[in-house]
């Protein structure tokens, strides 16, 4: 082996698919049954870069040399920087090694489209087949498919890898016209749309044969960028909810745009990247996702935009002061869940243990729960409680003045962008 | 009233054993403490517990009445943890499991469940971040080798995982604190304790090293200095996600 040589593949081709958020190895039951080489289940964090991101996977690009000129995309064919190709075996070889020596939980290979869409998908197909049937590998796989390729590879992608994802690019079609004249909209929703047919014909089947291969069981995800291109946080969050219903995807991951190319079309090279807005649209796919509320309910006609200072679910709590106070002793978990300072878990501690006694401000506590946020929603074994009639503005301004946002330092106004 | 101070040997079934002790003395303000047997301070009772398998059985069957088999493992692993100045929290649990007519377990408005859940909340993190922090160096004997000193003593929970995801591999997880480790020949696990040279430390072992070692920790840094982002710089949020105590065993921070 060349060290030097693997070593500046590994340098150029990890840089240029750094840009590509996913990080999740979770969602598969990919067991080690062949006494051969790992497994995939829920998937671990073994590393944080210094930004804070985790590292889980060996994330790579077979090559970026690329047919594309994407403005937003550090490979775009008119970029001049260094090229790189890995070869399959020595993709292959560097997954396996890392592996065993517990780096990572396993690959995320993507690529630049070289030729066309389908020698690229097959490539990449072929490393995943590798792995998979002669190094005995049940590591996490997550495979790019390439906008365009054909049915057939798209079949055989599913069949090894644990997860599929077509990156979306831009929040809608005109964004995409604009910053990607090469891409084209329909391209990545048909292989979108082939693997959804495919995993739920293949779950069917699983559920007859027990025997039947295991096809992408950890689903589909996608990646739109954020703030490049001008949409408003509505479309960003409807087109995340779209895709969420019609394409059953596991994941949307929004990912706040590093300005590293100065095109006329893209936000200058001295913009900072948006984290606090890329923060709050995470947050806000956690409540379509995970706390019952609707989209509509978070961003409107009338509040397009999500407001930066404070989380998605204290804005609703505070445009919505007619439902509260709750009484947590009572509630039901779905309205607990509603509760600005009461996480998941919070919410589930709260129903299992009222049922022992009625629980008070140090319990509430003690279970985990922000009372200097909930405070102003709930009632709960207590004569204390908020007695003034706030309106929503006021509580926005008391939690604001008490709480010290890990965001003061960095820079707050949303890109206006046009 | 008269506080006891209890002396156990810090085994599980040692802790059974002072339960059983406490009901059949009937008393009421006990404090539990691992450790050799010698003279304490006057004005204070102190009981040699001396564990006793049947009667740690007894407490254990009555233990099962009351709680799930998940809650009896997640006493077990509470204790196992080796957390200091927790045993009065678990004799708090077992006397409230005991006192109540219902399974408690989800009580946590009460202090003792609270507080076991927040222990068994605390092991669980430490053992899934040596899940993620284990970093296996290969040796010339082909035995891929880690050291680890994780917060609490959760190398026993750590087994299974690796076993199953490891599967085709010789391997040893030592922890360099507590002084033992687990090796895995490719059939089964013993827990083993390796005599290290004077003068030279268990976790550096680059002597031993397979010749492709030092490529990959190479590339494997090399790798973890390209994907991070630098306009995204953000330390704090770094610290929380890897503390400093755990740099010393990660290839990449070494």
């Amino acid at each position: 082996m060349n060290a030097d040589r693997i070593t500046e593949k590994l340098n150029i081709l990890a840089d240029a698919a750094k840009y590509d958020v996913s990080c999740a190895s979770s969602g598969s039951k990919r067991k080690n049954e062949n006494k051969g080489l790992g497994n995939a289940s829920n998937g671990i964090c073994h590393s944080y870069t210094e930004d804070g991101r985790c590292v889980s996977l060996l994330k790579i690009l077979l090559t970026n040399h690329c047919i594309f000129d994407c403005a937003y995309c550090v490979s775009r064919k008119n970029n001049d920087i260094k090229r790189a190709a890995f070869t399959v075996q020595e993709v292959v070889d560097l997954t396996i090694n890392f592996y065993r020596r517990n780096y990572i939980e396993g690959l995320f290979l993507s690529s630049g489209i070289f030729k066309d869409a389908d020698h690229t998908m097959e490539r990449l197909v072929r490393v995943a087949k590798k792995l998979r049937t002669e190094h005995n590998f049940n590591g996490y796989i997550h495979l790019k498919s390439i906008p365009g390729a054909s049915d057939e590879l798209m079949r055989e992608a599913g069949l090894y890898a644990d997860r599929l994802s077509v990156n979306l690019e831009m929040p809608t079609e005109a964004g995409l016209k604009l910053l990607a004249p090469d891409k084209n909209r329909q391209d990545m929703i048909d292989p979108m749309n082939f693997l959804k047919n495919e995993i739920i014909l293949r779950t069917e089947e699983k559920k007859l044969f027990k025997k039947a291969p295991m096809f992408a069981p950890a689903g589909q995800s996608t990646q739109v960028i954020i703030g490049a291109t001008s949409e408003s946080d509505q479309q960003v969050l409807q087109s995340a909810n779209y895709f969420y219903r019609n394409f059953n995807l596991k994941r949307v991951y929004y990912s706040g745009y590093v300005p590293v190319l100065a095109d006329k079309r893209l936000p200058a090279l001295n913009t900072s990247v948006p984290m606090v807005r890329e923060n709050r649209l995470y947050q806000a796919d956690w409540l379509m996702r995970f706390y019952g509320f609707r989209v509509n309910e978070i961003v409107n006609d009338e509040q397009p935009l999500l407001d930066l200072d404070i989380d998605p679910k204290l804005g609703w709590a505070i445009r919505n002061m007619h439902v509260f106070p709750i009484d947590v002793n009572k509630a039901d978990l779905q309205m607990i869940l509603r509760v600005p300072g009461v996480g998941l878990l919070s919410a589930q501690k709260i129903v299992s243990a009222r049922k022992f006694a009625s629980l008070g401000w140090e319990q509430l506590k003690k279970i985990g729960v922000a009372v200097n946020r909930a405070r102003y929603f709930i009632i709960c074994k207590s004569s204390e409680f908020e007695r003034r009639d706030l309106t929503g503005s006021n509580i926005k301004q008391f939690i604001l003045a008490e709480s010290k946002s890990k965001y003061l330092k960095n820079n707050h106004t949303q890109l206006n962008l046009f | 009233m008269i506080m006891y101070t209890l002396i156990y040997d810090g085994t599980f079934e040692g802790l059974l054993t002072a339960v059983f002790e406490i009901y059949e003395l009937k008393l009421f303000h006990v404090k539990l403490i691992k450790g050799e047997w010698h003279s304490r301070a006057l004005f204070e009772e102190v009981l040699h517990i001396i564990t006793d398998e049947k009667r740690a059985g007894r407490v254990l069957n009555g233990l099962r009445k009351k709680l799930s088999a998940a809650g009896i493992q997640r006493l077990y692993i509470a204790h196992m943890a080796e957390m200091e100045q927790e045993e009065s929290t678990l004799i708090g649990f077992i006397r409230y499991v005991f006192d109540s007519d219902q399974n408690i377990e989800e009580d946590y408005g009460n202090k003792y469940v609270m507080r076991l859940s927040e222990i068994i909340k605390m092991v669980r993190r430490e053992k899934h971040r040596m899940e993620a922090f284990v970093r296996f160096q290969k040796l010339k004997d082909e035995i891929f080798y880690s050291a680890i000193e994780p917060d609490f003593n959760v190398l026993p929970l750590l087994i299974r995982h690796f076993k199953s995801r490891y599967a085709d591999q010789k391997w040893i997880i030592y922890d360099v604190k507590r002084g033992y480790g687990v090796y895995y020949d490719l059939h089964d696990t013993q827990y083993i304790s390796l005599d290290f040279l004077e003068g030279s430390k268990p976790d550096n072992a680059i002597a031993a090293f397979n010749e492709d070692e030092q490529i990959y920790q190479r590339l494997w840094k090399n790798y973890f200095n390209s994907v991070n982002i630098a306009s995204r710089k953000n330390t704090k949020l770094h610290l929380r996600h890897i503390p400093r105590r755990y740099w010393r065993h990660l290839t990449e921070k070494i």
